[in-house]
């Protein structure tokens, strides 16, 4: 050991050469999303009387490739709230420290009273809308699903360009096409959310994220699934899908091997 | 010995990795990808009589060719109590990209606050306007994407609505409508709000003819040129549609009205 | 602060006594709780005739409010610090700010100051009433910084008699109805008052908040009524104009 500090713990600059610092990027451009690489697809859900139901299969994507097939997009925040996660993996996984640190900011402060869907709901929104004013956006569509402040059904959607709206029912990606039309069958309306059973909206997000695996490439068939009631959050992450049925494939002609 | 190590790598051969990212920032232009705008369609209409205002929009949210929700808002009252903004007496309706709509309408409502808060008494719309207008100017080289309307009463008790573009541009005026049906809806404006186009009957052809005047209208009559202007801009604008929220500005207060429209 | 602001004997910091003493130099204030309702109530003293009446309580979001005793203008800035959170609470939350939090936050700011260099204390106390989502609350807060949550409490000049009373009728408030609690409140100020003073609708203010009440200001007018109800006995006042003065 010499006496130079600076020198410890460095290449020796006789055998390697002078130190190179340029690895530490200080004067290079900052790079920023410009899109996302790895992919999650549709998120859907449901409001009924007494909650909301969410899901989004454990798939994640890069580019056409099924890259990774064990990743939960759904979130768990508290008892009353879920997050849903479309689009950029790296993205959700830094809104997830993020929701982690604010979880944690909440239970030290000394008040019992944590965060419901509606102020989870506008915080992200804000995140959101602040990275995209920066031009630095997180590449996601998230859905928040949970009970507002009365303990009401809450379901509210959130995007990467800080864009905001809430419905009966909600579906991103592929979803708001595929999904949306089923779901807004069941609950056309706000008023019709009084009449859905728990029931009635898990069937009807299953069924959609059967048809989402029928025709979104970029789908799996295992999934998490989420029912935010007034006691609590049931979440199952390694659902399958049941009942799948192919049979229309057979009708369908003019691909593969067929001849007639 | 030492000269042989002269810690550059070796030319020509693989580099070391990290010297492959760039170091300094890219001459010329660079293409930014990421497009911070989207338009959530809709549309948005006020009209001002002789002592009250009315506002109106569409709650439809579109994004491209999907429906977002068949109930998003586009009308705000402004100042007021608490959260639910009791007492208000002026109106902000948005249309365009509506993250900047909401992101607009909470600053706007934080410094009605604060003005209430510090000056114990609650902004005149003719103040309130400006604020707008200057809210919109500093924010004009990154604008928020929002065709705004302002209404309320003013200190005579007339109703007061002004009209500004995405940078702050902003005048008082009789009706204007907003959005994406905004050239539907502003001619038959103009024809049945200022008489445009209609004369005297009798009075003559050519440069005889005598112009109908335009005199402020009753609030009964308003409204139903409302009711008719969004249910004509629905059949002809697949943005339009859902609902139709109205909010009607007095002396006395905001009368919120909602009507629907046709889903399709 | 500097070195001679400390008591190398004692550990005491003159500073943060001296703004004490700032407190109790100024008007007194009462605050009760209940179940239901939070209020406040405050004499306000006039500098002179001529003058109009200082501000001791402040509404600062629709569902809390403070009132002060001391340095006024040390409150306005505490007042406003206090609105900024409140705002940027409800912004990007959209919830009100639960008052333990915005009273563990002027907490912070003012025990900072008891404690860099070049700083002095705040020189007034508060009383931070209101409701949040966990029920109606009343917090005291004083220049060093230390802050409580109480049932009942008095602050400022004389707050000792208007403790006494509190303290005799600590039972009667969780139950208390809104009127009740108001009467209670007015008895707590009226007893800190010298005996030839009276309250009168110019020299008290009363604040009131409630579950589904939003926080009001009342005074004036608006004050006569409780005024009447809770000293039914006393002579009628001769147009509230002799009695104005309060302690000084």
């Amino acid at each position: 050991m010499n006496h130079f500090p600076q020198a410890w713990g460095r290449p020796r600059d006789d055998v390697y050469g002078s130190y190179d610092h340029s690895h530490f990027q200080t004067n290079g451009p900052n790079q920023h999303t410009q899109s996302p690489i790895v992919t999650g697809t549709s998120v859907v859900a449901a409001k009924f009387k007494d909650g909301v139901v969410i899901a989004a299969d454990n798939l994640a994507s890069y580019g056409s490739l099924a890259r990774f097939t064990d990743v939960k997009r759904l979130r768990k925040f508290n008892d009353q709230v879920v997050v849903g996660f479309g689009g950029d993996v790296s993205d959700m996984q830094y809104l997830d420290r993020l929701l982690l640190s604010l979880d944690i900011r909440e239970n030290y402060s000394s008040t019992e009273n944590p965060l419901n869907a509606k102020n989870l709901h506008t915080y992200l929104a804000k995140v959101m809308y602040k990275r995209r004013s920066d031009f630095n956006p997180l590449w996601n569509h998230l859905l928040i699903a949970g009970l507002d402040g009365e303990d009401k059904p809450f379901l509210a959607s959130a995007d990467l360009l800080g864009t905001t709206f809430s419905s009966p029912t909600l579906a991103t990606g592929f979803g708001g096409h595929l999904a949306q039309p089923i779901l807004r069958k069941l609950l056309p309306d706000e008023a019709s959310v009084e009449r859905v059973s728990e029931e009635q909206a898990v069937e009807v997000v299953k069924e959609c994220m059967k048809v989402l695996f029928y025709r979104d490439a970029r789908s799996m068939d295992k999934y998490s699934i989420a029912v935010i009631k007034k006691d609590g959050v049931e979440l199952k992450e390694d659902e399958k899908l049941e009942n799948q049925s192919w049979a229309f494939a057979e009708r369908i002609r003019g691909y593969g091997t067929q001849t007639a | 010995m030492a000269s042989v190590f002269t810690g550059a790598p070796p030319q020509g051969g693989p580099g070391y990795s990290f010297k492959q990212t760039p170091t300094v920032a890219l001459s010329g232009e660079r293409q930014h990808s990421f497009y911070p705008y989207t338009d959530n369609g809709g549309s948005t209409l006020g009209i001002s009589g002789a002592d009250f205002t009315i506002l109106a929009g569409d709650t439809r949210s579109t994004h491209g060719y999907n429906i977002n929700t068949r109930y998003a808002p586009k009308l705000f009252k402004i100042g007021g109590e608490g959260p639910e903004n009791k007492g208000s007496r002026i109106v902000l309706s948005v249309v365009g990209f509506a993250a900047d709509g909401d992101a607009l309408k909470e600053r706007l409502d934080t410094i009605v606050k604060m003005y209430k808060y510090q000056h114990g008494k609650s902004i005149t719309v003719a103040a309130c306007a400006q604020r707008l207008s200057h809210i919109l100017y500093n924010k004009r080289f990154f604008p928020y994407y929002v065709h705004a309307i302002l209404g309320g009463i003013d200190e005579d008790g007339k109703g007061a609505l002004y009209s500004y573009d995405p940078v702050g541009s902003y005048e008082r005026e009789q009706c204007r409508a907003a959005g994406a049906a905004a050239s539907l809806i502003m001619p038959f404006l103009d024809n049945q709000v200022n008489l445009k186009n209609q004369y005297e009957p009798g009075s003559g052809t050519g440069h005889d003819l005598q112009a109908k005047l335009a005199q402020p209208l009753p609030r009964k009559d308003v409204e139903d040129l409302v009711r008719d202007a969004f249910t004509s801009a629905v059949e002809r604008h697949i943005e339009v549609g859902d609902g139709l929220q109205m909010m009607i500005i007095t002396k006395d207060g905001i009368e919120e009205t909602f009507t629907p429209l046709k889903k399709d | 602060m500097f070195r001679n602001n400390y008591d190398n004997d004692s550990g005491r910091i003159f500073q943060v006594e001296y703004a004490q003493e700032a407190v109790k130099q100024g008007s007194v204030v009462v605050g009760v709780v209940s179940k239901t309702h939070a209020v406040l109530a405050a004499i306000k003293r006039n500098a002179e005739e001529l003058s109009s009446y200082q501000k001791k309580i402040i509404p600062i979001d629709s569902h809390y409010g403070i009132a002060l005793a001391g340095l006024a203008s040390d409150a306005r800035v505490l007042s406003n610090f206090m609105k900024q959170q409140s705002l940027a609470s409800r912004l990007t939350y959209d919830r009100a700010i639960p008052l333990s939090e915005i009273t563990l936050r002027i907490a912070d700011r003012a025990q900072t100051n008891t404690q860099q260099y070049g700083k002095r204390p705040y020189g007034v106390g508060l009383l931070i009433a209101g409701v949040d989502a966990k029920g109606p609350h009343l917090f005291e807060f004083q220049p060093s910084g230390v802050t409580q949550e109480m049932i009942a409490c008095g602050i400022g000049a004389r707050s000792q008699m208007a403790r006494t009373y509190l303290e005799r009728h600590l039972d009667e408030f969780a139950n208390s109805g809104r009127e009740e609690l108001i009467k209670h409140a007015l008895r707590a100020l009226k007893e800190s008052l010298s005996q030839d003073k009276e309250l009168t609708v110019d020299n008290t203010s009363v604040g009131i908040g409630g579950i589904s009440e939003n926080f009001t200001l009342f005074e004036g007018q608006d004050l006569a009524e409780w005024l009447d109800a809770t000293f039914e006995n006393r002579e009628a006042q001769d147009e509230g104009g002799e009695a104005m003065e309060t302690d000084s």
